[in-house]
């Protein structure tokens, strides 16, 4: 520039076409026209100007420097053949000495031990039903030798087996319905237990939970929430106590939780499902003691909405699901029928909210009362009904409905 | 004589008062100032993290000192307040949570009582611009609960507006307390305190209509 300046001569002689033709030299090798940079470089495009991966980075291998390393055509053997055959590959033969050891792959050469026997055998030890190991025991020289045989430790009792899978097939088909109720079950059965291990008790939740959660414990389980909710914010309230010194917050949390220790995850997640659709909020933004006190009461009562639901729903349900294998006992249509009795001024799905709905309530209601509660309507509702039936979808059904 | 007559006073004031609970209804978190011009690329915001009374009270009638836990990136992260306003400030760019510790008289508690509190900087919206003048602000509100205080806790503290006290039955007689003195009692001026401007007013009576509006639907009436 300033030589230039020295010999006079004109400091920009064509910059701009240079500029340019460089311009247009280095777009060609960028990308065409037409498409979009990420669609180019899904068809290979154009090669990154820095490489991705420093190379330097890349592990090197380790070659200390007075080792000298040439590549040999030699032959080699393996062990796991039977003959002798010589077959040839390249080797990494270091400071000249080749390796040894057996050829690498030879250890993969696994055989499986496939019992044959004899017709005389067969006469023997076979004709049983409990063939293999029949054989292997008759075949030993003596009974230690094969005590360690998994077929041997482990003899195939058969009814146990039939039992088993009946169990498996059952676990495996039930509908999430059954699930539920069997979660919610085998919960009831715990705290019935810890709380409660009186005799009675211990004879009604014993029930395993593989055989399908018999009424028995459908009948504990509305008893035992009512007792053991009680027990569990007194304990609650008591633990406070000796804490002395505590947050509001905290002492709301621990009064939810003993309030919601019957309930299982999903009705959990269900309350506060409801809370949101009432646009109170989870944890209250202003806990006073007022405030926490509402708000307990505010979800004890989703609580107690959302059991007695749900126990409206299994007796409609019941009738058409069960079949065969369970055994209804013959308490339990009394028991559910009181229970809904006592509620025939609720129905559960058509929870509705504001004044307007209470008419359409007292109407749906005059439809139900009747003589006999298995109303002619109720198989086939049960069949139309869908079976994932959640508070949720019951709202949203009436609200269509308005 | 005398002595036996100390000894019945320290009794009493000793004495826990069942069923009985009293509160400090408090206000913890922060406010955050944007550096604007001045902010670099370490100090991006002028942050003020606090414990105070929600409504403003003072809180060293219950609380003996406060100690904020910060980022371990911070020189000396555990930082003690030892009288009100119990609050913190510091510069930085990153929003982390930070460990509050409560510690209370002797005569109030032995044990310190942990919030958390997680450190917010940026407004939530994101078109939300900085601005150098107006702080983001984040508070939660909650109340210390002492679960039967001694006679001697609940005499000193009745009638002090940072404490929320019961009645207790007529006729009950607490222990004589001196009583402490209303001027040397250290007040936080809301006119000495920069922040006051900026804190929340939270009021109960917006969520309680709510829970009490809830809990009337119809589906609740059985």
């Amino acid at each position: 520039m300033d030589a230039k300046d020295i010999l006079g001569l004109p400091k920009h002689s064509l910059p701009i076409p240079q500029e340019k033709k460089s311009r247009p030299h280095k777009d060609s090798q960028r990308k065409p026209d037409g498409i979009s940079r990420e669609v180019y470089a899904l068809t290979g495009g154009v090669a990154p100007l820095m490489p991705s991966v420093d190379v330097n980075q890349l592990k090197k291998r380790h070659q200390p420097e007075n080792e000298k390393i040439t590549w040999e055509w030699l032959s080699f053997t393996s062990s796991a053949r039977k003959d002798d055959l010589k077959l040839y590959h390249w080797v990494r033969v270091v400071n000249g000495t080749p390796p040894t050891g057996d050829y690498q792959f030879a250890k993969y050469n696994k055989s499986v031990d496939v019992i044959k026997y004899t017709d005389e055998e067969y006469e023997k030890h076979l004709t049983d039903p409990v063939i293999s190991r029949a054989i292997l025991i008759a075949r030993a020289p003596s009974p230690a030798d094969v005590s360690s045989h998994p077929l041997v430790k482990e003899p195939y009792n058969i009814t146990q087996e039939i039992e088993r899978k009946r169990a498996l097939s059952m676990v495996l088909s039930q509908t999430k319905h059954q699930e539920r109720k069997d979660a919610d079950a085998a919960q009831d059965a715990e705290l019935a237990i810890t709380l409660n291990a009186s005799p009675e008790h211990m004879e009604k939740t014993t029930a395993p939970v593989e055989t399908g959660s018999p009424s028995n414990i459908q009948a504990a389980s509305g008893v035992a929430p009512l007792m053991s909710m009680a027990d569990n914010a007194a304990a609650a309230a008591a633990s406070l106590r000796s804490l002395r010194v505590y947050l509001r917050t905290y002492a709301l949390d621990q009064m939810v939780q003993a309030a919601s220790s019957s309930a299982g995850l999903r009705t959990i997640k269900r309350v506060e499902q409801f809370l949101q659709e009432l646009k109170v909020n989870l944890k209250p933004k202003v806990p006073t003691k007022a405030v926490c006190a509402e708000h307990l009461e505010l979800r004890k009562e989703i609580l107690t909405l959302l059991n007695l639901q749900k126990l409206l729903q299994n007796k409609e349900e019941g009738s058409s699901y069960r079949e065969g294998s369970y055994t209804e006992t013959p308490d339990t249509p009394k028991r559910l029928q009181r229970g809904i009795d006592q509620d025939r001024t609720f129905v559960p799905d058509s929870v509705s909210f504001g004044a307007i709905s209470t008419e359409r309530v007292g109407k749906r209601d005059q439809k139900r009362k009747g003589p006999g509660r298995e109303a002619p309507s109720s198989p086939a509702q049960s069949n139309k009904r869908p079976r994932k039936l959640k508070t949720t979808d019951s709202h949203q059904e009436n609200r269509n409905q308005y | 004589m005398v002595r036996s007559s100390d000894d019945n006073e320290k009794k009493s004031l000793v004495k826990k008062l069942k069923d009985v609970e009293i509160s400090v209804p408090i206000v913890y978190g922060n406010v955050a100032f944007w550096l604007g011009k001045k902010a670099s690329e370490y100090q991006s915001h002028k942050w003020t993290v606090y414990v105070r009374g929600a409504t403003n009270e003072d809180l060293s009638v219950v609380v003996k000192r406060v100690v904020f836990q910060l980022h371990s990136s911070f020189n000396n992260p555990i930082r003690a307040v030892e009288s009100p306003p119990f609050e913190l400030s510091e510069s930085g760019w990153g929003e982390f949570e930070i460990a509050i510790t409560l510690h209370f008289h002797t005569d109030v508690s032995d044990k310190p009582l942990h919030l958390y509190h997680h450190l917010k900087l940026y407004p939530e919206d994101d078109s939300g611009s900085l601005s150098v003048k107006k702080p983001v602000v984040v508070e939660s509100y909650d109340e210390v609960v002492f679960a039967e205080p001694s006679e001697g806790l609940f005499a000193r503290v009745q009638n002090h507006p940072a404490v929320i006290v019961p009645r207790l039955p007529a006729g009950f007689s607490l222990p004589p307390v001196p009583a402490e003195d209303a001027d040397k009692r250290k007040r936080v001026d809301p006119k000495d305190n920069p922040l006051t401007q900026w804190f929340t007013n939270f009021s109960e009576a917006d969520e309680l209509l709510k829970l009490a509006a809830a809990r009337q639907q119809d589906c609740f009436e059985m």
